[in-house]
């Protein structure tokens, strides 16, 4: 299928955005200005300002003087994009690759999108009425490649639509600003007399590039289909998306459980024909004033049921706010991983961590308390106590080592480890004879040790730890260490690590 | 004709018993704690399994006590499978350790919820989830209502909850079928061997429904429990003298 693409123009964002917000300043005469070496520059102005000859790259005092009763707003960096990428967000209900073209403008693959609304007249005229209505002056142009796309919607005075291959005869006429050229060499190309594009597409690609330099050329291919051009879509395209758009906006709280439920149906029935499970889904909605937003949940284990699927979703549904109603539901599967066949776990007597039962639990309680709250541990080859764990992100993945138990360990382990005092320990092999933790003296009556554990240099640097185990009078058994070496001239760093069972 | 009046009285406390849920046991559905006098105490002489069992500490000695004890029953509860849940807030759990009392670290799933309020959401959640073997909370404050879910959800899903309540202020009456309190007591080697002994707890029944609360002495030994009496010690000090 041939591509076709869609350049919308946007004229006058800014001003148009500042009606929108400010209904009242509808019919006056506005313009956004931002300094520039001690004066005030235009940069944006709307129809009523153009009106009595006021342009951009003119001063504020200057516009002053001309237009009575302008209105001067001040630009901010960045704003133009915010208000693209809110835009840019509304067009994905036309077509799943939308991406900014900056300064004013969005591109938008829509190969294969236009049947949807009657062909490509109807999807234009759709489009242009909506943004309209929102209260933008915009300029569409459908062509096969972006640029000759981009020319039309910027220069051409009819004709938005291109037929398949017509593009070069299209851009004939234009002038060639509509090549998306510097400036100067606009200005180069008008002083030679080469009004159109058309005068100089039959030259020689050698003589263009040595005269106007390589990259008038590469515009000049692109537009023409020569050269390849990407889009940057706005947001990745994913492999397993379904879409639901409404007859008539929704906002009731069971119309949007019922999407959902229909959506993942959907979904679940591809998944499973494909053998497939979900491990992240996003539900996003379109409301009809233009706002959107979206929730996401992730599984613990690849999953295609519906109901689990569906009480995720439920835990965060609150979150969605129709406003004024919901016109299009999206639900995207990013990550998939294959299903594992079921049929040997029937055999199981007991179901353990392999359960579905148990990584849909997980599932639920990742979506209330956040996904980092679950926490499974395997043994990691390490000796060091705080790295010899590692955490594991599937509850089927089995230990590569075993657990070691030759040494004991505490079961319950401060992490850090504690400063205690520990004034009597007396000789270097020795362990303390009495050591104050929080306030409390805790005479030692046993002790085993000391266990030396060096640091793993590779890793990290740092003293090495000498482990004794104690026990108090009152039976309490604590894991203490000392850091460093034994020296009897410096005071010794004792710290408490843990306690045993 | 008629059974005598003691037969009568034991007739009607197992049917009592049986109203009020505890089933006798059945025939090798779990193997055995290695308690047999603490079992002793309980209807039925079985350790409770399908129930709530409710542990208290003052210290955090107490709680690394209680720790090994529940390991050790826990490893019994999942021999025949399932996994355990791990809910806490402040967790210092150290998993490597907990193999020395049987338990594979690795069945256990560990939930660390910031909310002190979602813990015992998440324990109730998974009291009510098949292929879960056990569950295990840490909380402070465990009120009745609270306790009385838990309990519906253990009724309806057999599944065996353990709460932890570390230094809680005040003890309330709450449905768990038992209270425990576990203590660390100094170990005891032969005499003239230095060094640290085998863990060694006082386990002190506190409350139990239809039983008859107690205090023991157990010991972990060999990967299994060891009930320490004061003539078997007797015995052993003889012997090794």
């Amino acid at each position: 299928m041939p591509k076709r693409f869609l350049s919308i123009w946007f004229r006058r964002l800014l001003t148009d955005w500042k009606t929108i917000r400010q209904p009242d300043l509808k019919g006056k005469s506005i313009v956004f200005a931002r300094p520039d070496h001690g004066r005030m520059l235009i940069v944006a102005v709307n129809a009523a300002a153009e009106k009595y000859g006021v342009a951009e790259g003119m001063t504020v005092a200057d516009a002053k003087v001309i237009a009575p009763n302008l209105e001067v707003f001040d630009d901010k960096d960045g704003r133009n994009l915010k208000l693209l990428k809110g835009l840019a967000e509304w067009c994905l209900r036309y077509t799943p690759l939308v991406a900014i073209d900056a300064p004013d403008g969005l591109l938008l693959d829509v190969t294969g999108c236009t049947h949807l609304k009657g062909g490509e007249p109807a999807y234009i005229k759709d489009l242009v009425t909506r943004l309209k209505a929102l209260g933008y002056d915009v300029r569409p142009g459908i062509a096969d490649t972006i640029g000759c796309a981009w020319a039309v919607a910027h220069c051409a005075d009819s004709g938005l639509i291109v037929g398949e291959n017509e593009h070069r005869t299209a851009l004939m006429p234009l002038p060639p600003t509509a090549l998306r050229l510097q400036g100067d060499l606009v200005h180069r190309l008008r002083q030679l007399g080469l009004y159109h594009i058309g005068s100089f597409i039959h030259m020689p690609k050698s003589v263009l590039r040595r005269r106007f330099g390589a990259d008038m050329v590469l515009r000049l291919y692109q537009a023409l289909g020569q050269e390849e051009e990407f889009l940057l879509p706005l947001k990745e395209p994913v492999a397993y998306s379904e879409r639901l758009s409404c007859l008539e906006p929704v906002r009731t709280r069971p119309a949007i459980e019922h999407a959902l439920q229909v959506l993942l149906e959907q979904m679940c029935k591809r998944l499973y024909v494909e053998g497939l499970g979900a491990r992240d889904a996003t539900f996003s909605w379109y409301r009809i004033d233009g706002k959107n937003g979206n929730i996401d949940i992730g599984t613990n284990h690849p999953s295609q049921h519906v109901e689990h699927l569906f009480k995720l979703f439920a835990i965060k549904l609150d979150t969605v706010a129709p406003g004024l109603g919901i016109e299009l539901f999206v639900l995207d599967v990013g990550k998939t991983e294959p299903v594992s066949q079921k049929q040997s776990d029937l055999w199981a007597a007991q179901p353990g961590l392999n359960s579905d039962e148990v990584a849909e639990l997980l599932d639920r309680v990742a979506g209330r308390t956040g996904n980092k709250s679950i926490n499974r541990y395997l043994p990691d080859d390490h000796y060091w106590p705080e790295r010899n764990t590692r955490v594991s992100d599937s509850l089927l993945e089995e230990p590569t080592s075993e657990w070691r138990t030759e040494r004991p360990r505490p079961i319950q382990l401060l992490q850090p480890p504690e400063p205690i005092d520990a004034a009597l320990a007396l000789t270097p092999d020795y362990p303390p004879k009495m050591f104050i933790y929080r306030g409390q003296r805790h005479v030692v009556v046993n002790a085993d040790g000391p266990e030396r554990i060096e640091h793993e240099w590779w890793l990290e640097e740092g003293e090495h730890r000498d482990y004794y185990i104690v026990e108090d009078e009152d039976g309490g058994r604590y894991w203490v260490f000392r850091s460093g070496h034994y020296d009897a001239d410096q005071p010794q760093h004792w710290f408490i690590h843990g306690f045993f069972a | 004709m008629l059974a005598t009046k003691q037969e009568i009285i034991d007739k009607l406390r197992q049917d009592l018993l049986r109203w009020q849920g505890f089933e006798p046991p059945k025939a090798s559905a779990e193997g055995s704690f290695g308690l047999p006098n603490i079992e002793a105490s309980f209807p039925n002489n079985t350790f409770p399994t399908a129930a709530l069992h409710e542990f208290i500490s003052y210290s955090p000695q107490d709680t690394a006590a209680t720790g090994g004890f529940m390991s050790g029953i826990i490893k019994t509860l999942l021999a025949g499978g399932g996994a355990c849940l791990w809910v806490s807030a402040t967790r210092r759990i150290y998993p490597p350790a907990l193999k020395q009392f049987g338990l594979d670290p690795d069945r256990v799933v560990f939930v660390d919820v910031s909310y002190v309020k979602d813990i015992l959401w998440v324990m109730e959640e998974a009291l009510k989830c098949e292929g879960i073997g056990a569950v295990v909370c840490e909380t402070r404050d465990l009120s009745f209502m609270e306790s009385r879910r838990l309990q519906l959800a253990v009724e309806k899903h057999h599944i065996t909850g353990f709460i932890l309540r570390k230094d809680t202020k005040k003890v309330n009456p709450t449905t768990c079928v038992a209270r425990w309190k576990v203590s660390p007591v100094r170990s005891k080697l032969r005499p003239g061997m230095p060094g640290v002994g085998f863990p060694r707890w006082k386990v002190e029944l506190l409350r139990v429904k239809n039983g008859s609360p107690g205090s023991w002495t157990v010991e972990w030994k060999n990967r299994q429990f060891c009930q320490i009496t004061e003539t078997q010690e007797q015995k052993q000090l003889h012997q090794y003298a």
